[in-house]
């Protein structure tokens, strides 16, 4: 006869004060098969674990009901609580009665009474249990960076000096990512480039990593451990081995039309072209939507100027499949469009630019040399106006209700820096609040308005208009002496939402990996698992994963490497034995189960069975690795004749809680 | 039908006594002149008694599956209509394609006994079809029939009469009847009705079920090793009065596992002895699968995958299906 | 015993009012993890939703809802991943096929397809979780007690 130990925890607080717990060990301890019953302050504790080993050894318990806090926070701890006194963890059953009952419910009675029967639920559950033992499957010791940004390159190279291979798939030609575009870096002012570009060459140079740019991910299967990636890369139609990035090519290209990605389209560039100077790696790369020699089939200079004989107009794209251990998504974000935000003028005035357009026009290799110059008329503007919040915080359902987290600081910079160069410029910063918690932010936001005279007004620009002038009418609030002000400005800079870069949900897609509504990757746990994504295998870096500075997403992107090197330090991993498995005495061979497998785990085989008349004979029947089977159960559904089943949620387990909840 | 039915017995003779084929699926000639019965032969001596006419209703395609569990390469007689039978068999792997010699059989449809009878008739001794026309020759006289009044209901609902498989095929194809219009038009009749009349007729219809499971018998889309409602494991009741899942809740899960297997051959309502209006099921999830997912036909080849184990990311959302004819 | 009715709730002599019982299947990653979501920002919904966990969507067999209608729940939701966020990749798109084909059948039966309800609820929508919950009990409440499903299984 079964005996059944239910073990009622208060959560502390968290249960006990909706839930009865004392009433529903008196309810569970009439059920049959309920051979112990008692409640606990926190069953998770210590003291918690030892009354379960207890009352295990004292009662002969050979199955555990917990109810307690949901099974994704510690159906893994009892389960080992129940290893240690020798019952298979698998005959632990979870009964969830915080999240999904305490704290959903304000009524006592109510509560209790739930609680009541999501245990009878549990109990039945447990009943049909078996035990079961996971399997092993082997660790491919090589990682995955998806994104070449300071988040991807960081990872890598974490991941690189812990002695791992790791590839960096990049989709730009050149790795650098976001911060290649920036001029200066918060709090301390330092030059983007001269602390990034040692990081892009540590990374293009180490024996353990390989780059993959101008490259995609175009398909994920397998899970953690092994997972098989196919990866595109685009034909360059440079021949990479045989480059030495000479340039000769970029500059007689005579195509000059097509606007730079990377300077954002305030730079024109050629058909063949090297997104940045210190791009990595230095191959230019043929657009060949805009290249004469795609397009006309006429002109050809560049392959006739190449001193290398590098120019391949035949090269095709190559796809690459590669496993790997563990993926790294860092694929970093896109400023929100604004085609939204008519009000601030955008469309209408090239003198109204994003923050990252005027990190591009300040910086020394920018379009503009660093010469800071309204992009109308080229010359110096003579006040500027920095817009807080475009498109951050938004309620009006057109931007992004999340903080974007970086602008305040960098407003502060580019103020600064407007300030330091440029003292006779003018330079105001409308703001709804100043957001400065971090390691020397807020000393650095005083400097600008306390130092540098940065003129700081609380309030929402409401409006900016192209004036006779030539210059821009800002129409705005000041909250704090309630006015309406009319400023002229020369040049408006609009401190943009951020949001996940273009594509980033198609990759969640392919990686099974899940997201949140702004489509930024969700980690497993928000406090306790911040660079794990739910699915395992799969860790996150930098922006992708939320808004985030230069320091934030070096530190996640640390953090995910040595959880990826803690993973791939593993020979194997334990599988999860809730697979799928054939009875193939019942099993008609009719293989539904295996059309409907996503991980090609179920297979054909003529086997001799014995059928039901007890006569032995061959026939094809359904037949599940379960190495590979990853636990969904589709299988089972399409089996009409149940003949494929779950372990740990079969049929009977599944029935019994539905029996006993209606 | 006399010349084509010399030809299946020469036929069947022939590939007996070569040894082609250790068996043949056929009709034996019945008591009466109209309850010709399913049957095999093993000898070419045996084949006298195989007869083909309008009486021959029955799909012989599951008499493949024992086929195949013996082993015994086994030549079958398959009216256009019972090939699709016989490809969802392949498909479902069922039954082996080496032990299967298809003989594709001509038809004009076959005839209800029931509806002849409905004109009055007793005494039956003969019945003949010619041009459209019944001839009904009974001990109290002959009389003729408009072909048309005395088919079986699926035969109204015909497919046509190409093979969807056959090795070989017997004679010149004949002229099947002409489809009555739209297939689906008694499903639409019922999703016309309101809900409680719905809910009505299903449950009258339904509760004259018996359970004999001549349905799930004669089903070439029913063919597992062990059905659900044996399986005392199986995530419904048993087949008997045990639990409390009882005809409705076994045509309704039936009809759920046969559909996108089904091929319309309408054996189900033909079997029936209490005269379920079964086919009306299967039609409303054939014509649903039409809708939802695109044109598909279970059986017209052993390949194409059910639509149930396939998909688009643009599928209909469940709400959109519940939702349809509520009123 | 399987199944046995418990009382909890004080018994006066009026009668109780009617207190639907809902089963709601979730998958594991995303739905059960909303509706934690959901108990974690203490976002209040009726307690007559009692959760099954299931890996995904594509685990539950039409015949467990049938079977839950049956033995008298009044209200089934199966809720999974979005569509294109299956955990499994595919799993959700078959659960879409299956229960369209389900619901499809019970509304020609003229069994009330209200009862039964499919929803895409992400980890992250814990507040849609409570809502949709709340209009699910709302609506089976005014639908009063599930008496044609039960009646499936009633010889006439």
């Amino acid at each position: 006869m079964q005996k059944i130990g239910v073990f009622v925890c208060w959560c502390g607080s968290n249960i006990a004060t909706t839930v009865d717990v004392a009433q529903v060990v008196a309810a569970v301890k009439t059920i049959p098969n309920v051979a112990f019953a008692a409640d606990y302050k926190y069953m998770c504790s210590e003291g918690g674990q030892e009354l379960i080993h207890k009352a295990v050894q004292d009662y002969q318990l050979d199955r555990i009901v917990v109810c307690s806090c949901s099974p994704r926070m510690h159906e893994a701890t009892f389960r080992n609580c129940a290893e240690q006194v020798g019952i298979n963890p698998y005959l632990v059953e979870i009964a969830n009665i915080r999240e999904q009952c305490s704290w959903i419910i304000k009524d006592r009675a109510q509560a209790t009474a739930k609680a009541i029967q999501l245990a009878k639920a549990a109990i039945a559950k447990v009943r049909f249990n078996t035990p079961l033992t996971p399997g092993e499957s082997k660790v491919v010791k090589r990682a995955l960076v998806i994104g070449g940004g300071i988040a991807g390159i960081q990872a890598a190279l974490d991941i690189a000096e812990a002695g791992y291979k790791v590839d960096i798939v990049e989709r730009q030609p050149a790795i650098g990512g976001r911060m290649a575009q920036l001029d200066k870096t918060f709090p301390t002012l330092d030059c983007s480039a001269c602390i990034l570009t040692p990081k892009m060459m540590d990374a293009a140079n180490h024996p353990n990593i390989k780059l993959y740019t101008y490259s995609e991910v175009e398909a994920v299967s397998g899970f953690v451990g092994n997972f098989e990636v196919k990866i595109r890369q685009k034909a360059r139609s440079v021949d990479a081995k045989r480059c030495t990035g000479c340039g000769i090519c970029t500059e007689k290209c005579p195509s000059r039309k097509t606007s730079s990605e990377f300077e954002l389209g305030l730079k024109t560039r050629g058909a063949i072209y090297i997104p940045f100077s210190q791009a990595l790696p230095k191959v230019p790369v043929i657009d060949r939507e805009h290249c004469l020699k795609f397009q006309t089939g006429k002109c050809g200079i560049c392959s006739k100027v190449c001193p290398a004989e590098c120019i391949d107009y035949t090269q095709q794209d190559e796809i690459i499949t590669e496993h790997y251990g563990a993926i790294v998504a860092a694929t970093g974000f896109d400023l929100l469009p604004l085609d939204k935000f008519g009000e601030y003028g955008y469309q209408d005035s090239p003198d109204v630019i994003t923050s990252l357009e005027f990190e591009r026009l300040t910086n020394a290799t920018g379009p503009t040399e660093g010469h800071l110059v309204c992009p109308s008329t080229g010359k110096e503007p003579k006040s500027v106006i920095i817009v807080s919040c475009v498109g951050s915080r938004d309620t009006s359902g057109r931007g992004k209700t999340y903080c974007s987290k970086i602008c305040c600081m960098y407003n502060a910079k580019q103020a600064m820096y407007i300030r330091e160069k440029y003292p006779q410029i003018d330079v105001t910063v409308f703001y709804i609040d100043v957001r400065t918690p971090g390691k020397a932010f807020d000393e650095f936001y005083r400097r600008a308005v306390e130092e540098f005279n940065v003129h700081y007004i609380k309030g929402q620009v409401g409006k900016v208009l192209k004036d006779a002038r030539g210059g821009l009418t800002v129409f705005a609030s000041d909250l704090l002496s309630d006015k309406h002000l009319m400023l002229h400005a020369d040049m408006v800079i609009l401190a943009t939402a951020v949001k996940p870069a273009a594509g980033a949900r198609k990759l969640a897609t392919m990686l099974t990996a899940s997201m949140d509504n702004d489509d930024f990757f969700t980690e497993a746990h928000p406090k306790l698992r911040p660079v794990e994504s739910p699915t395992a295998g799969i860790f996150l870096a930098g922006m992708c994963q939320g808004p985030k500075d230069i320091p934030e997403t070096v530190s996640q992107a640390g953090a995910a490497a040595v959880k990826v090197v803690g993973l791939l330090a593993k020979d194997k991993l334990r599988t999860n034995p809730c697979v799928a498995h054939c009875q193939e005495n019942i099993c008609s061979g009719c293989l539904a189960c295996e059309k409907v497998c996503p991980y090609g785990a179920i297979t054909a085989e003529t086997k001799t069975v014995i059928n039901l008349a007890g006569v032995k004979e061959q026939r094809t029947v359904a037949v599940v690795n379960q190495t590979l089977c990853q636990g969904c159960g589709a299988c089972t559904v399409a089996c009409p004749a149940a003949a494929m089943d779950l372990k740990g949620f079969s049929n009977q387990e599944i029935l019994a809680e539905v029996d006993a909840l209606c | 039908m006399q010349k084509i039915a010399a030809l299946m017995r020469q036929k069947a003779q022939e590939l007996l006594s070569s040894g082609q084929v250790q068996q043949v699926a056929a009709w034996r000639k019945g008591q009466l002149a109209y309850d010709n019965a399913p049957a095999v032969f093993t000898s070419p001596e045996a084949c006298a008694d195989l007869v083909y006419d309008e009486f021959c209703p029955a799909n012989l395609s599951k008499y493949l599956l024992a086929a195949t569990k013996k082993k015994l390469k086994t030549a079958v007689f398959l009216k256009p209509c019972d090939t699709y039978g016989v490809n969802q068999l392949l498909k479902d792997n069922r039954v082996q394609r080496e032990y299967v010699y298809a003989i594709g059989t001509p038809c004009q449809g076959m005839l209800d006994i029931k509806k002849i009878r409905a004109h009055g008739l007793k005494g039956i001794t003969r019945i003949t079809v010619s041009e459209g026309v019944v001839q009904v020759e009974t001990v109290y006289g002959t009389q003729n029939l408009p072909q048309r009044d005395v088919l079986l209901d699926k035969c109204l609902q015909c497919k046509g009469n190409a093979y969807m498989i056959a090795d070989t095929e017997i004679g010149e194809k004949l002229a099947t009847p002409e489809p009555r219009g739209d297939a689906f038009a008694a499903v639409k009749r019922i999703e016309a009705l309101p809900p409680e009349e719905r809910f009505k007729f299903w449950q009258q219809e339904l509760s004259k079920c018996i359970r004999c499971n001549a349905c799930r018998d004669i089903c070439p889309a029913c063919s597992c090793e062990q059905c659900i409602f044996d399986n005392p494991a199986a995530p419904v009741a048993g087949k008997a009065f045990a639990d409390p899942v009882e005809e409705n809740m076994f045509h309704l899960i039936r009809a759920y596992h046969v559909a996108g297997r089904c091929v319309g051959c309408g054996e189900c309502a033909r079997v029936c002895p209490q005269g379920v209006k079964l086919g009306l099921l299967n039609l409303k999830f054939m014509k649903d699968i039409n809708t939802f997912y695109g044109p598909y036909q279970a059986g017209s080849d052993a390949t194409t995958p059910a639509p149930q184990v396939t998909f688009t990311q643009g599928d209909v959302e469940p709400s959109a299906a519940g939702q349809k004819g509520r009123s | 015993m399987l199944g046995e009715k418990v009382t909890v709730a004080d018994k006066t002599a009026a009668p109780a009012p009617f207190e639907p019982k809902i089963v709601a299947f979730c998958c594991n990653w995303c739905s059960y993890a909303g509706a934690d979501g959901a108990g974690t920002a203490r976002k209040q919904y009726p307690a007559n939703v009692k959760i099954i966990r299931v890996p995904c969507s594509c685990r539950v067999n039409p015949l467990f809802i049938l079977r839950a209608f049956q033995r008298g729940a009044d209200g089934v939701i199966l809720c999974g991943c979005h569509p294109g966020d299956c955990h499994y990749m595919t799993g959700n798109y078959y659960t879409r096929r299956r229960l369209t084909l389900l619901m499809s059948m019970l509304n020609f039966m003229g069994v009330a397809t209200e009862r039964l309800r499919v929803e895409w609820v992400s980890a992250s929508e814990g507040a849609r979780f409570a809502e949709i919950m709340t209009s699910f009990v709302e609506q089976i409440t005014a639908l009063g007690a599930n008496v044609k499903l039960r009646d499936l299984r009633c010889k006439k």
